[in-house]
């Protein structure tokens, strides 16, 4: 039994190839059973995105299993061209396993930390569910990986800061304000980026959303939008006193604020802060005015700087979520090696064992004085019982080691048979497992 | 007895003060929950020797100037906790407990001066007067720091240069309101420590002002926060120019206690 992963990313492939070889939601059913037919397959579950195609399936032979599933994802889309074998990767072992994990834990997303793709493996695993392609192994594998990628967000800060404008733009204002609860925004001029800004800071609390445009119908209808109120274009600096945070994305060729508008609105507010975005190029406010106490400035670039400093952030967490990663992998191997066949007979004949041994130094004191031969029948009796009673389970488990549903058989007798795993690893993977139960569901 | 509790004190505001610096860098919940801990066990320590002094001595324990740095480390811990439990900002403790420590590694090197105890520390007024003054004082140790890491988070978004600082500072106008409450706190103690000590003044010598040094610079330290407080609440100041008012405002608190006592005659003086 091998966990083995199929497959091809944003790494690996472009666009172009990715979506030759992606399975559209209404076919994957059919297309997680037909791999599921296939002889080395157990157990799969397959994660399409437009970022990555992947098939992670528990198979007999890790061998023909990665074969056998990359000529799958071959056939099934009829592509013949070499390119699209080379862009397919596989990993068996400890490196599926550790594929999976990073990959659920957006580590092997191109933009590391982002919150999808976690949702996305979820409702993979809820398609396979379905269509019922998964066993013991891949559902404590699906499972443990949902709480690995859980653990990493909680325990790094690996989806922390802002990596695009207008959430950097968002962070600024709460280094700056705090809360934005009844804050105010102006919108100088009504770009999609401005827009985007102006929504992410509403849902952060901003209150009052004012608009000023050069054309007023449309600072009326973006204003009637965000419920707030249109601002005459020429009275933008006047308005200043109001508005703690201004995006401006004017096509104006000229600043439309200058140092002197701004001191004199800073002022009238008493020195309350005020963020100034500037997203416009050529830009629409005088740079000079970040000179101002209390006023704080950010052109496009500054932004950015921001964005690539949070990304660097974002890879340098990234290193300790490896390491949280590799800590779960031993966890979570030592329970696969826990349901093997063998280790679970073994461990059953020993607790038998052991059981026998010391019922007979329990029973044969009190029998009084026995003479060898008598001993030794008592003894033989008892060996004969044990082994009797465990002649079919074990040659049950032993003949459910090569087909589909042997881990379940594997894993109920060892519920049936009282066998706890590894002593290490039981405790750490038990909740957690059962915790994301109800998420996955 | 004390030189054991002191010593176990000082061992948790180092460990404290090194992990404050450690959680700075590196940010780990982990490391700011052992900050929190020692934090605590030092000061629960610190209060234990204090107590033991006060039933040894017979009265507190700030007749010189080791005993009064120790007492004026532990007032600003104290203030600090009650600070960090109320607004859960844990950075806080990196700019403010190394100040309690250095308060008390500094004070060990002053004498341990059995000095004869003139009669009038026997007084209620010891008590009183020191007390509120170090509690004041404390308070402005904490707008020290706040303030401190005003002015640090303030170049940062003004030079934008996003550090680590910069992800780790609380916001701006927080710790602009903080440095603000900690002087409105520190300010009335202040100028109840004045008057205390003017009646305690009268009491002893008969005099309630004798324009000694100490005196002066308790007034000049009174006269800049009342501006600053005047200056926020009239003018509009805030931000960085509060700021820096403030880091004044407790450097000449510090003269104002290690300075005139050391360098300046007078009836505070510590002989």
């Amino acid at each position: 039994m091998e966990i083995v992963v199929v497959g091809l990313s944003h790494k690996t492939a472009s666009v172009e190839v990715r979506e030759k070889l992606s399975f559209p939601e209404a076919r994957l059913p059919d297309a997680l059973c037909c791999l599921g037919r296939l002889e080395p397959v157990n157990e799969n579950v397959i994660l399409s995105t437009c970022n990555r195609v992947e098939s992670y399936a528990v198979v007999k032979d890790a061998e023909q299993g990665i074969v056998g599933i990359r000529d799958f994802f071959l056939d099934y889309h009829q592509l013949k061209d070499d390119v699209y074998r080379e862009s397919l990767y596989a990993f068996h072992g400890r490196e599926a396993v550790r594929h999976i994990f990073r990959v659920a834990a957006s580590l092997d997303s191109m933009m590391v930390g982002e919150p999808q793709i976690l949702g996305q493996l979820k409702d993979s695993f809820d398609h396979a569910l379905e269509s019922r392609t998964t066993g013991v192994v891949m559902n404590r594998l699906m499972k443990k990986s949902i709480s690995v990628a859980k653990r990493i967000r909680t325990e790094t800060k690996i989806a922390e800061s802002a990596v695009s404008i207008s959430f950097a733009a968002v962070e600024l204002a709460r280094k700056i304000f705090g809360r934005l609860d009844g804050k105010s925004v102006m919108l100088a001029g009504a770009g999609e980026m401005a827009e985007l800004a102006a929504k992410h800071l509403v849902n952060n609390g901003v209150k009052t959303v004012m608009v000023a445009n050069r054309t007023h119908e449309r600072a009326v209808a973006l204003a009637q939008e965000f419920e707030g109120r249109a601002v005459k274009y020429e009275d933008l600096a006047a308005e200043m006193v109001h508005a703690d945070i201004l995006i401006a994305s004017t096509g104006a060729p000229h600043y439309i604020l200058s140092q002197g508008d701004m001191a004199k609105a800073i002022k009238e507010r008493k020195n309350r802060p005020v963020f100034l975005i500037d997203i416009a190029v050529p830009r629409n406010l005088d740079p000079d005015i970040n000179k101002i106490d209390n006023v704080y400035l950010y052109d496009i670039d500054d932004l950015q700087s921001v964005v690539e400093s949070n990304i660097k952030e974002r890879h340098r967490e990234a290193e300790l979520a490896e390491e949280i990663i590799e800590e779960e992998i031993d966890t979570f191997l030592a329970w696969l090696r826990s349901i093997d066949v063998v280790p679970t007979i073994v461990a059953i004949r020993e607790k038998a064992e052991a059981i026998r041994l010391a019922e007979l130094e329990r029973t044969l004191p009190r029998l009084g004085e026995l003479n060898e031969k008598q001993k030794k029948s008592i003894e033989g009796m008892t060996q004969a019982i044990v082994n009797k009673l465990l002649h079919s389970p074990l040659v049950a488990l032993k003949d459910s080691a090569g087909n589909p549903e042997g881990s379940s058989h594997i894993e109920t007798a060892r519920v049936l048979f009282g066998i706890t795993e590894e002593k290490e690893s039981a405790p750490a993977a038990e909740p957690e497992a059962s915790g994301s139960e109800a998420e996955t569901r | 007895m004390n030189r054991i509790l002191f010593g176990i004190t000082l061992f948790f505001y180092f460990l404290a003060t090194f992990h404050f610096l450690l959680y700075l860098i590196n940010q780990r919940e982990s490391i700011g929950k052992v900050c929190q801990l020692t934090t605590i066990l030092g000061f629960g320590f610190h209060t234990l020797s204090l107590i033991y002094q006060t039933v040894e001595l017979g009265h507190v324990p700030m007749t010189n100037i080791r005993e009064s740095m120790a007492f004026f480390a532990w007032a600003i811990v104290a203030i600090y906790l009650v600070l960090e439990y109320r607004v859960k900002i844990r950075v806080l403790g990196t700019f403010i407990v190394p100040i309690a420590f250095i308060l008390v590694m500094a004070s060990l090197t002053f004498p341990e001066s059995a000095a004869p105890t003139p009669g009038f520390f026997s007084s209620g007024w010891l008590g009183i007067h020191t007390t509120l003054a170090f509690l004041g004082d404390a308070a402005f140790a904490i707008a020290f720091g706040v303030s401190n890491m005003y002015i640090i988070q303030e170049r940062q978004l003004k030079h934008k240069t996003s550090g680590a600082f910069y992800r780790m500072l609380p916001p701006l106008d927080v710790l602009d309101e903080l440095s603000y409450k900690a002087i409105a706190l520190g300010f009335p103690l202040l100028t109840l420590a004045i008057v205390s000590g003017a009646i305690w003044a009268e009491s002893a010598w008969g005099s309630y002002w004798g324009w000694e040094p100490k005196e002066i610079w308790s007034l000049i330290t009174w006269l800049i926060y009342a501006a600053y407080l005047h200056a926020r609440l009239v003018a509009g100041w805030r931000g960085r120019k509060a700021a820096y008012l403030a880091v004044i405002g407790f450097l000449i608190v510090i003269f104002t206690f290690l300075g005139v006592n050391l360098l300046l005659p007078g009836r505070h003086a510590f002989k």
